[in-house]
């Protein structure tokens, strides 16, 4: 790929979704652009630039945004990040709130394992039976991956990517190969698009947020910017979870890490007042 | 000292496949080729975990399952099934009769791993 495409193309990506890509990663912007080029009848990606430089059909657009998310998941995909919430999180809350309610996000949620992984996790800790109000909401920018994760039919390799036999009986129901998360499980767990560049305000207050593997694809600048809005969006007393090997510390003033626990943050005033 | 695995399966090539997983993961192997074998195995040590197919000549996988169940200290090894057979008929038997967790094939080391986890063979 040319210079010249690759700097449109890179500057269009961060402009419409944040996302960062490297002139290191050129190869992988043509890899995965390549047949998208071929779907809309360019010959190859330099036809389709020339087309984005003039008036770009935003479902082109939608479509180039879509073919460069990763929707790399899996059902309990961050071990840490649910230890953290049974050592960690769920005593806070379960002691300081009188009212039964709980709001969780998982940011870029792709396929869905995540919400309902937290939805299975919820209910074996006994919140629903307990009378929680509790309101799981996956976003994603791409799609065609929330139809997806709404469905909740998942072949046989996903759902052994880290469902256990005992969950998989009782949170499943079998579908000619497939497994199809049960109607009580999905109806825990709402999808909606949203491009994290957008105003998040809609989205109302939440306890936890679910971000892990999903600032490293984004452009620095971006990233911070969605930090501190993301701050607004936390409850006073809420929890931030990256991945295990994610770091913010250097990006932004909103979120500070809880000591001892690696990934999970809080807003930086209230861990003040804590310590 | 290593924890030991015990895999059973009337397939070389499967048993090739597994025990290199496995053995990649800190675990000393022993493969066999079908339940009556295993059990000799199981009389002469106890494994730490056994992976168990389901169809075999001599002895099937719930056969042996059964009587290994029904031991002296044959409660103790973790049973892992490891079969094609995929419906939930065959996963509700299994997990009745005392399996501890339930692979339906084909397997991945990431399959085996998260299984292996769950059931408290790994960190």
């Amino acid at each position: 790929m040319n210079a010249a495409d690759f700097e449109l193309l890179s500057d269009l990506l961060r402009k419409k979704s944040g996302l960062m890509v490297t002139p290191d990663k050129a190869y992988y912007l043509e890899s995965r652009l390549t047949p998208i080029a071929k779907q809309w009848n360019f010959n190859d990606i330099t036809a389709m630039v020339l087309k984005l430089r003039g008036m770009a059909d935003s479902k082109l657009i939608d479509d180039i945004v879509d073919a460069m998310t990763t929707n790399e998941t899996s059902f309990f995909r961050d071990r840490q990040a649910f230890e953290q919430f049974e050592t960690t999180i769920l005593p806070h809350v379960l002691n300081k709130r009188g009212a039964k309610k709980l709001r969780i996000w998982c940011v870029a949620a792709s396929t869905g394992q995540e919400p309902y992984s937290v939805a299975m996790f919820l209910n074996e800790q006994g919140l629903y039976d307990k009378g929680w109000n509790i309101e799981i909401v996956g976003t994603d920018i791409n799609q065609s991956v929330l139809e997806h994760a709404r469905e909740g039919l998942y072949t046989q390799f996903e759902v052994q990517r880290g469902v256990p036999i005992q969950y998989l009986m009782k949170y499943f129901t079998q579908k000619n190969d497939k497994w199809q998360v049960n109607d009580d499980l999905r109806s825990k767990v709402q999808f909606q698009k949203l491009n994290l560049l957008n105003p998040l305000n809609a989205l109302g207050q939440f306890d936890v947020i679910f971000c892990g593997n999903v600032l490293v694809y984004l452009d620095r600048h971006i990233k911070a910017d969605l930090l501190d809005r993301m701050g607004k969006q936390i409850a006073n007393d809420g929890f931030l979870l990256l991945g295990k090997d994610e770091t913010i510390d250097d990006v932004t003033q909103s979120f500070k890490d809880l000591s001892q626990d690696r990934g999970l943050y809080a807003l930086t005033h209230r861990v003040h007042l804590s310590k | 000292m290593s924890k030991t695995c015990l895999i059973v399966d009337d397939s070389h090539v499967v048993r090739k496949i597994a025990r290199k997983i496995i053995e990649d993961f800190g675990f000393e192997c022993i493969d066999v080729e079908d339940g009556q074998v295993a059990m000799d195995e199981c009389t002469k040590a106890m494994p730490d975990v056994v992976i168990l197919d389901w169809n075999m000549p001599v002895m099937s996988g719930m056969e042996f399952l059964k009587n290994i169940r029904a031991m002296v200290g044959g409660d103790a090894p973790k049973i892992v099934f490891c079969t094609i057979e995929n419906d939930i008929d065959h996963i509700t038997h299994a997990m009745e009769a005392g399996a501890n967790e339930y692979i339906m094939k084909p397997f991945s080391a990431e399959i085996i791993e998260s299984k292996f986890r769950y059931i408290g063979l790994m960190n």
